[in-house]
C-alpha cells in the first residue's frame, strides 16, 4: 500500500465519528433508492410476467345483454386479436360464521378448456368441472381472509335465489391483482370476493344461456385501441353496452399503475434530498479537513507530489466514505425491499414475487451518489490541490470578524459576550449557516412528508366518511326500482331513515375530451348523503343543472356555466346537454350529481331509484343484513364503518412502515448535519474556547456558546423544515391526483410536532456526544497547537 | 550588488540568480520582500544565509526550491530556468532535485517515521531506502514512532532523513533548529554536516542565528530584502563546537 494511502485510511480513522455519520446518511439515500426502486422494479417485472402468462386482456367492455353470435362481429374489428366472452354478476354471498354482508363478483370461466383471456392462476384444488352449477373457484385474498379450502360451502344469492356453492379450488387473476370494489377506495379482502363458475351454470342462472354481458379482447401489434373501443361502444350500443375501456382504466391495472407512480415520485424527491445533504455535508467536512491539513499538502507538494496525486488523495478519501455508505445502503435497502415486498403482496396479489435488487439499480445507486459526493466536494479538492506549497505553509490568516446585524438591533447590554460570539459565528458566515439550517430543515422535512400520507388520509376520512355520507348503510338495487322500495326499507326492524338515490350511468362530454362515470340522483331534503361544494359548505343540486366533482375542472376543462353533454348507457341512452351549474369537493372518484326528479325525467322513466341510504340502530345491524340479504332487489350492502375500519385497516401496516422509516431518515440526516456541524466547530475554534477556559469560563459556559450557535441553526431549521415538508407534500399530492382520488395537503399539528421533536432529540444527542469531547478539552495541548 | 564569490571550492555553479525581486501584496501593503539579488550556489558547498526575520531569507529560500516564484528577475538551476517554468515544471524540480527542512518539521502526524520518509522515497527516482535515511541522521531504532511519540530534535531528524532520501542534489532547510534547545539543535546540525560532507548535497541552511554560521563554507547575510554580506569560512566548525 502506498505511504499516502495509509496516511488516508489512518486520517479516516480519526475522523470516524464524521465519516460514520456522512456515511449514515448517504446510506439512507442509497437505502430510499434500492428500496423504492427496486420494489418498483420487482412489481413491474412481476406484474408483467403475471399478465403475459396468463394473457391479462388489452380491453374490456360490460353490456347487458348480447347474443354469443355477436362475438365474430366483434372479431371482425380491425385490430381485435383474440376475443373472449363471459358472464359477469354481482351476487351477494354468505359465509358462515361471518354477519357482515358480502358481495362477489362472479365471472365465468369456459366449461371446457381454460379461458383465452384473464386466466385464473390456480393456487389450490381444481378449476370448476364442466356443467356443475354447484362449484365455485374463489379469490385467494378472501379465502385467507374467511380461512376457506377447497371443500367448504358458501351461500350465494345469484339473480335473487339462493344458491349453495363448493370451493373447489383458490385462484388469483390478472385481472384482480388489486381486489378493489368497483367505488371503493382500498381491497376489502373480507367483505368483497372474486369467484368463478363455469358458464354454463352462470349463464342459465342469469338469464344469460347463449348470451353474454362482458367482453374482453386482445389487439394485434400496433393496433390503435381507441379506434377499436369506438367500434365496439358502437356495435354494442344496442345491447346495453356501458362503454369499452382499455387495460389503462381498468380498475386493478390503474391501482397498480398509480402505486408504482407514487414509488416512483418518491424516489425521485427522498434520495435527492439525502444526496445533496451528503454533498453538503462531505463538502463542509471535507474543506475543513484541507485546511487542517494545509501545512501538510504543502510538505508534499514541496517534495514534488503533483497536484493530481493531492487532488486524487482527496478525492479517494471522499470515495471511501462514500464506498461505505453505499454499501451499508445497498444492505438495508434489499432488507427494506423485502420487508415492503411483502406488504405490498398482502395489498396486491401475485401468485409470486420476485424481489430482487437488480444490478443496475445498485449501480446507478453507487454512480449518482459518487458523482453528487465529487461533485460536492470539487471545489474544495481543487482549492488543496492548487495551493501554493509556499503559502500552504503559511497558517490561515484569522478569520475576518464584525460586528453583526443582531447586535446592532439589540442595545449593547443585553448581550452577552458569549452570545455575541455564537451570533458573530453565525453572521461571519452565512452561507454556511444557512446550508446548515437547511440540511437540519430536510431532517424535519422529511418526518413531515412521511407522515403526511396519514393525515391526508385522516382528513379524506373525515371529510368524506363523516361529513358527506353519513348514513350507516348504503343498499344497491339490482335494478332500477320505483321509489316505493323505500317502504319496504323503512319495515325493516331498526331501520331509523330511508333515502333513496338514483344512480345513472354516462359517459360525459366537453370539447374533446370525455369522461365514463355516472351521475347520481337525489332528493332535495337529503340528510344522509351531503354534497359540500368547493368551500366545504352544504349544496345541493338545483332542479335544471348538475353538479360536478371538482377535478372535472381538471379532467374535462369544464366550468361551472358550461353546457355538458351527457350520454346515458341506460335505457333508452339519450344524450342530453346539461348545465354545470356548481361543483363539489370529493376526494375519491369522479361524479356528478343531480336533483332526483330532475334525473328521472330526464331519463323520462318515472320514479325510478338504484338503492337506498339507510341509518340504522346498531343493536340491530345483524338483524338488518340478515333481512337486506333475503330481499331479491337488493344487490348488495355497503356499510360505512366497515369501510372506514377496512380502510385502515389495509393501510395500517404500510402507514406503519413509511413512518417508521422516514423516522430513522429524519434521525439519521439530523444527527448528521448537527453532528458534523458540532465537529467542526469544535475543531475551528477548540483553542478559543479552550482559551476561555483559562481565563476562568466554566464548562457551563463554554458549551453555551458550543451548543448554543447548534440550538440555534436547529431551532431556525424547524420553521422552514415544516414549510419544506409541506412543500414535498404537495408535490406529491399534486402529482398523484387523478380521477381515482385526490390527496389534499394537510399535515396535522401533531406530525409537526413529531417532526420538530424528532430533529431537538436528534440534535441534542449529536451535540452531548460533542459535548464530551468539549468537557476533555486539554487546555495546555490545545494552547500549543499552532492553528 | 553583491559580490561573487571566488572560491577555494571547484566551482561549478549550481544556483545562478540575477536581479531577483520578490513583492508581496497584503491587502492594500505592498511588501517588498526581496529587492534585487545577485547570487551563485555552488555544487557540494554548505551555505548559512545569515539574517533578521523579514529579511527575504525564507522568501530566497523558496524560490530557489522551487515552491514560490520570483515577480522579476532570474534565477536558474543549472540548465533549468526556475523563473520561466511553469507549475508542473517546478513540481517536477522539486520531485527530482530538492530536499526541504522546515522550521515546524512539518511531519505528517498520522505516518510513522518510517512512513513519513516513504512518502518521498515512493516518487523519487534513486531513492536511499528509508531505513537508510533514517540511520543516518541517528534514528535506525524510532522506524516506527508517529511524530507525537518523537521529541523536536527526533522529529527534526526525520525530517532531514526524509529530506535527503530521495538523495537530492540540494537540501534547502528554513530555520532547522529554530524549534529546539541548543544540544538538540546540535545533534540536527550533525545529522545535517553528514549528509552535506557524504553525500555530497549542496546544502542552504537559512537561521537568525550568527553561531551556527561557523559550520559553512560559506555565510551569506541578508537583511532588507538584499544580501548585505558573503563570506567565505577559512576554517569550518564542526557542529558540536558551536554554542549559543
Amino acid at each position: 500500500m502506498k505511504t499516502l494511502d495509509r496516511k488516508l485510511l489512518r486520517d479516516l480513522w480519526k475522523m470516524k465519528g464524521q465519516a460514520v455519520a456522512i456515511a449514515l446518511v448517504i446510506a439512507s439515500g442509497v437505502a430510499t433508492y434500492v428500496l423504492l426502486i427496486s420494489t418498483m422494479n420487482s412489481l413491474t417485472q412481476t406484474r408483467d410476467r403475471f399478465y403475459q402468462e396468463y394473457a391479462f386482456a388489452d380491453a374490456f367492455a360490460s353490456l347487458k345483454r348480447a347474443p354469443d353470435g355477436l362475438k365474430s362481429r366483434i372479431s371482425e374489428i380491425p385490430g381485435v386479436a383474440q376475443v373472449e366472452t363471459r358472464v359477469s354478476a354481482e351476487v351477494k354471498l354468505q359465509v358462515a360464521g361471518f354477519y357482515e354482508p358480502v358481495t362477489a363478483r362472479i365471472v365465468s370461466v369456459p366449461d371446457f378448456g381454460s379461458p383465452v383471456l384473464n386466466r385464473p392462476y390456480l393456487r389450490r384444488g381444481r378449476m370448476v368441472a364442466a356443467w356443475r352449477d354447484d362449484e365455485a373457484v374463489v379469490s385467494e385474498a378472501f379465502a385467507e381472509a374467511h380461512r376457506l379450502r377447497p371443500g367448504d360451502s358458501l351461500d350465494a344469492v345469484i339473480n335473487g335465489r339462493w344458491k349453495r356453492l363448493r370451493v373447489v379450488g383458490i385462484a388469483l387473476s390478472p385481472e384482480f391483482v388489486l381486489q378493489v370494489r368497483p367505488g371503493a377506495l382500498s381491497p376489502d379482502y373480507k367483505r368483497y370476493a372474486i369467484l368463478w363458475m363455469g358458464r354454463h351454470s352462470l349463464g342459465v342462472a342469469n338469464n344469460m344461456d347463449g348470451a353474454f354481458n362482458d367482453l374482453s379482447l386482445t389487439l394485434t401489434a400496433g393496433a390503435h385501441p381507441d379506434d377499436v373501443i369506438t367500434r365496439i361502444d358502437a356495435i354494442l350500443a344496442k345491447y346495453g353496452g356501458l362503454g369499452a375501456y382499455a387495460r389503462k382504466d381498468q380498475m386493478s391495472h390503474r391501482f397498480l399503475t398509480e402505486e408504482f407512480r407514487q414509488l416512483q415520485r418518491s424516489a425521485d424527491i427522498f434520495p435527492t434530498i439525502f444526496i445533496a445533504v451528503a454533498a453538503f455535508l462531505l463538502n463542509v467536512v471535507v474543506t475543513r479537513t484541507i485546511s487542517t491539513q494545509r501545512d501538510q499538502i504543502a510538505v508534499i507538494k514541496a517534495f514534488g507530489y503533483r497536484n493530481t496525486d493531492i487532488g486524487l488523495h482527496y478525492v479517494k478519501l471522499v470515495a471511501l466514505i462514500v464506498v461505505l455508505g453505499i454499501v451499508a445502503g445497498l444492505g438495508v435497502g434489499a432488507w427494506l425491499g423485502r420487508g415492503l415486498g411483502r406488504i405490498y403482496t398482502e395489498f396486491y396479489r401475485f401468485p409470486y414475487l420476485n424481489y430482487q435488487v437488480q444490478p443496475s439499480v445498485a449501480a446507478a445507486a453507487a454512480a449518482i451518489n459518487l458523482l453528487a459526493a465529487l461533485t460536492g466536494t470539487l471545489l474544495a479538492v481543487r482549492r488543496a490541490a492548487s495551493l501554493p506549497p509556499a503559502e500552504a505553509m503559511r497558517p490561515e490568516p484569522p478569520a475576518d470578524f464584525r460586528k453583526t446585524f443582531m447586535e446592532r438591533l439589540v442595545p449593547q447590554r443585553i448581550l452577552s459576550q458569549p452570545t455575541r460570539i455564537i451570533m458573530r459565528n453565525i453572521e461571519r458566515r452565512p452561507v454556511k449557516a444557512l446550508l446548515s439550517i437547511i440540511g437540519i430543515s430536510m431532517a424535519c422535512a422529511i418526518m413531515v412528508a412521511g407522515r403526511f400520507s396519514k393525515d391526508a388520509i385522516d382528513y379524506m376520512v373525515e371529510i368524506q366518511f363523516r361529513r358527506i355520507q353519513r348514513e350507516d348503510m348504503t343498499v344497491t338495487f339490482v335494478e332500477p326500482t320505483s321509489r316505493k322500495a323505500v317502504y319496504e326499507m323503512r319495515r325493516v326492524p331498526g331501520v331509523e331513515h330511508a333515502e333513496v338515490f338514483r344512480s345513472v350511468p354516462v359517459v360525459m362530454r366537453f370539447g374533446h375530451r370525455s369522461y365514463r362515470t355516472s351521475i347520481r340522483g337525489v332528493e332535495p331534503g337529503a340528510s344522509l348523503h351531503l354534497l359540500l361544494d368547493e368551500q366545504f359548505r352544504h349544496i345541493t343540486p338545483p332542479r335544471g343543472g348538475i353538479l360536478l366533482t371538482d377535478y372535472f375542472r381538471t379532467i374535462l376543462g369544464v366550468r361551472p356555466g358550461d353546457l355538458l353533454t351527457v350520454e346515458v348507457l341506460e335505457g333508452s341512452r339519450p344524450v342530453l346537454q346539461v348545465p354545470v351549474s356548481g361543483m363539489i369537493s370529493q376526494f375519491i372518484g369522479l361524479m356528478g350529481y343531480m336533483d332526483l326528479d330532475a334525473l328521472n325525467r330526464l331519463m323520462k322513466e318515472g320514479s325510478a331509484v338504484s338503492g337506498v341510504y339507510l341509518s340504522a340502530d346498531s343493536l340491530h345491524r345483524h338483524e338488518i343484513y340478515r333481512k337486506l340479504v333475503q330481499m331479491p332487489r337488493v344487490a348488495g350492502t355497503l356499510v360505512r364503518e366497515d369501510e372506514i375500519r377496512n380502510f385502515y385497516e389495509t393501510q395500517a401496516e404500510a402507514l406503519l412502515f413509511f413512518t417508521m422509516v422516514a423516522t430513522v431518515l429524519a434521525a439519521t440526516i439530523a444527527f448528521g448535519v448537527v453532528y458534523n456541524s458540532a465537529r467542526i466547530a469544535l475543531s475551528e475554534r477548540g483553542r478559543e474556547l479552550a482559551s476561555l477556559r483559562v481565563l476562568g469560563y466554566t464548562r457551563g459556559e463554554i458549551s453555551y456558546i458550543f451548543m448554543g450557535e447548534l440550538g440555534f441553526l436547529t431551532l431556525a431549521a424547524i420553521p422552514m423544515g415544516f414549510l419544506i415538508g409541506k412543500g414535498i407534500s404537495s408535490n406529491i399530492a399534486k402529482a398523484l391526483e387523478s380521477d381515482l382520488y385526490r390527496i389534499p395537503v394537510v399535515i396535522d399539528s401533531w406530525t409537526y410536532s413529531f417532526a420538530a421533536a424528532v430533529v431537538v432529540l436528534s440534535a441534542f444527542v449529536s451535540g452531548l456526544i460533542v459535548r464530551r469531547r468539549l468537557d476533555h478539552l486539554d487546555l495546555v495541548a490545545v494552547l500549543k497547537t499552532r492553528e | 550588488m553583491g559580490r561573487e564569490a571566488g572560491g577555494a571550492l571547484s566551482a561549478r555553479t549550481v544556483f545562478q540568480a540575477r536581479g531577483l525581486t520578490k513583492v508581496y501584496t497584503m491587502g492594500a501593503v505592498q511588501v517588498h520582500a526581496l529587492r534585487g539579488i545577485d547570487l551563485d550556489l555552488y555544487e557540494g558547498e554548505l551555505v548559512v544565509l545569515l539574517g533578521p526575520s523579514g529579511s527575504g531569507k525564507s522568501t530566497l529560500l523558496n524560490i530557489l526550491g522551487g515552491l514560490d516564484t520570483a515577480t522579476d528577475g532570474e534565477v536558474t538551476y543549472r540548465d533549468h530556468n526556475l523563473t520561466s517554468a511553469a507549475d508542473n515544471e517546478l513540481t517536477e524540480y522539486r520531485r527530482q532535485h530538492v530536499g526541504f527542512v522546515f522550521q515546524f518539521y512539518n511531519l505528517i502526524p498520522s505516518l510513522t517515521a518510517r512512513e513519513n520518509v516513504a512518502v518521498v522515497t515512493e516518487i523519487a527516482s534513486t531513492p536511499m531506502k528509508p531505513e537508510d535515511a533514517l540511520s543516518m541522521v541517528g534514528l535506525g531504532d524510532r522506524l516506527d514512532h508517529f511524530p507525537a511519540q518523537l521529541s523536536g530534535g527526533e522529529q527534526q531528524r526525520v525530517a532531514i532523513a526524509r529530506a535527503i532520501a530521495k538523495n537530492p542534489m540540494v537540501l534547502l532547510c528554513d530555520e532547522p533548529t529554530g524549534a529546539l534547545d541548543s544540544a538538540t539543535g546540535v545533534v540536527v546540525l550533525e545529522a545535517l554536516e553528514r549528509v552535506n560532507r557524504e553525500l555530497g548535497t549542496t546544502t542552504v541552511i537559512i537561521t537568525h542565528n550568527a553561531d551556527i554560521a561557523g559550520m559553512a563554507d560559506r555565510v551569506i547575510h541578508l537583511s532588507n530584502g538584499l544580501i548585505s554580506d558573503i563570506r567565505t569560512n577559512e576554517s569550518k566548525k564542526a557542529p558540536h563546537e558551536l554554542h549559543w
